[in-house]
Order: C-alpha cells, then structure tokens, then sequence
C-alpha cells in the first residue's frame, strides 16, 4: 500500500552522502512506506534534506520497522549518556 | 516460398515537453510504435516513487503492444531535473500531488496523444498504487476511453482512525465515471482491502458502470513491480494479458 503518511520536522544539523560534500539539513521527512532499494514492502523512511538548495539535496535511509525501532532505542540511549549539559 | 506476415516490434522511445494542468509546461516520457498506422493511446501515471526507469519500461511495453504510451511527469514541478527518488522525496514532503493538477495533467497528456497524427482518438489511461487512484480520478473527470487501476488505495474505504492520510477517497465522485473501468487487484493487500474493492465493486454495479475486476490470491500490493520484492509473477503475467485484452477492446489495435 501507499500509506501517503508523512511527518515533517525541522532539523539543524550536517549530512553527507557517498561521493558528495557535508551540507546543512534544515528539514526531516519521515514516512513509512514503499523503499526504493530496500528489499522490504514497506520501510520507515527518511529523508535530510536542504530545500533551499534543490531536491538532490538530500541524504535518504530506508530502515525496516525493526531496525528502526533499535535507531531509535540507540539515539536515545547516546543522547543519555552524554553529560545533561551537553545536550540541553 | 511462405510469405509470412510483416510484424515489427519496432519503437522508439524520447523525453519531451507537453502542456499539463494549469497551461504549465512539465516533461512527458513517450514511447511510440514504428509503424504508421492508426492506433490508441495509453497515459500511464507513475506509482508515488516517481517517474522510475521501472515505469519507463511499463511505458515501452504499451509501445510494443501497439499502442503510443506516455507518461508525464508528476514530480516536474518539485525537481525538474532531479533523480527520480530525489523528486519523489521532494514532491512528499510538499503535500503530495493535489487531485486537481493530477488531472490537469493527465489531460494534457491525453490531448498531447490525440493530437498525433497515428491516434484513432482513443486514449485511455492506467496508474500504479497511488497513480491506481488517480486513474479513476482521472475516468471520473476528462473524456477517456479506458480505465485501469491496479491497486489503488482510498478509491473507496475509510482510512483508519488516526491514520495521518492526505487523500480523500473518490466515493462521491464514483458516479461521474465516463470509461468502463479494469481494476487489478492482490488478495493479500489492506489497502485496498477486498472489503474495499468489493464496496468498489458494488458501488460501480449499482451505477451501472462497466468494470471488470481480477483478483489474485498470493498477490499483495504493487505485485507488478519487478524490481521489488512484492512482485509476483503470475498475477503480473495474468494481469498483462487483462490489460492487453482490455485495452484493445476499448482503445482498438
């Protein structure tokens, strides 16, 4: 199925694909639906991107649910392992 | 010496420019066969991953089966000239495509296919996944001759509650539909479900709409799709051969 779910968010931060220079990414997509590579029927998507400076713009993962849900618990848990004062 | 008859699969295929929704000039995908004969068109609107080399192949297969095939680019607008993924991640994160420029543009690709010199003013038109949908948004709103969805979520059903969707199902616009309809569907997909496609189903017979559907056991979503690991052959095969039929019986050829 197309799911059409798309959850948007604002993001400051670098990303950097193969063969291409580190950029600014201002904007995270994230939706759960058909990959383009992955070999799964649905993947939690998502996409980093700098709109200003056209659609290549853009560094893109496709995780399967599973994997997603360990990123998850693997963000949080490097987030809380830094000193507090550092990641207020 | 046995003559046999002359046939020639020969085509050829370009990108070019058409006037879509709005008068806006967007790229178009056209594969045309060789021959000078007249013959019907097909539109073939792109699944939501983009306008892919995947569905410039499903574009030459409707070439070779006779027909001049294009395909416009729905994502032109957000990334003219991007990777295909590129745009398609660019046009998701906009909104989507709204149902009143799919059909502007759908339009214009029918006029751009009548407007050749080979067309028998015949043209119909088929999408995949969410272009399934548009499909009979399409039937329902410009002069087609044919109308095919091949598992077209949010036709008819209602999205679960709290689902974040950003489409309406086309229930209300059922009854303008002008083309009889071919709907392709697999047993295993939820959306649509089978209770969706048989309230599709019911809905058309009631308005006495000619439809024919086909339903595959062993067969999900997007089981035409032979990059991905959803494709199954035999409903692809046998759905093929439907469409051929179809078409043929509504657009000639």
């Amino acid at each position: 199925m197309c799911t059409y779910a798309t959850v948007k968010t604002s993001i400051d931060g670098s990303a950097k694909g193969p063969e291409s220079s580190w950029f600014h990414v201002t904007d995270g997509t994230v939706y759960f639906d058909h990959p383009v590579h992955a070999m799964a029927k649905h993947t939690l998507n998502i996409d980093f991107a700098d709109p200003s400076r056209g659609p290549s713009a853009r560094v893109a993962v496709e995780l399967t649910a599973a994997s997603a849900r360990e990123l998850i618990g693997a963000i949080q848990a490097a987030l809380d392992s830094a000193p507090v004062e550092l990641t207020a | 010496m046995i003559e046999l008859p002359t046939v020639s699969d020969s085509l050829s295929a370009e990108t070019i420019r058409i006037t879509g929704n709005n008068g806006d000039e967007i790229e178009a995908y056209i594969a045309r066969p060789a021959s000078e004969e007249a013959r019907g068109g097909v539109v073939v609107i792109h699944h939501m991953p983009g306008y892919d080399r995947g569905t410039k192949e499903i574009v030459r297969h409707f070439a070779e089966l006779g027909y001049d095939a294009i395909c416009p680019n729905l994502y032109w607008r957000e990334g003219p000239g991007a990777a295909p993924d590129d745009a398609a991640a660019t046009a998701r994160a906009q909104g989507g495509v709204p149902d009143e420029r799919l059909v502007g543009d759908v339009g214009g690709s029918a006029q751009y296919l009548r407007s050749l010199p080979t067309s028998n003013d015949r043209v119909g038109v088929i999408g995949y996944c969410s272009g399934g949908r548009q499909s009979v948004l399409a039937a329902c709103n410009l002069d087609l001759d044919a109308a095919v969805d091949c598992y077209g979520a949010f036709v008819t059903g209602t999205p679960p509650e709290g689902f974040p969707v950003q489409v309406t199902n086309l229930v209300d616009q059922l009854p303008k539909l002008r083309a009889p309809l071919l709907g392709l569907f697999g047993n295993e997909d939820s959306f649509p479900s089978p209770d969706q496609v048989d309230e599709l189903d019911e809905i058309l017979t009631r308005e006495g709409k000619p439809h024919e559907f086909h339903r595959y056991d062993d067969a999900g979503h997007a089981f035409f799709s032979v990059d991905r690991p959803a494709y199954r052959v035999a409903a692809a095969n046998d759905g093929w051969e439907r469409i051929s039929a179809f078409f043929k019986t509504h657009l000639g050829g």
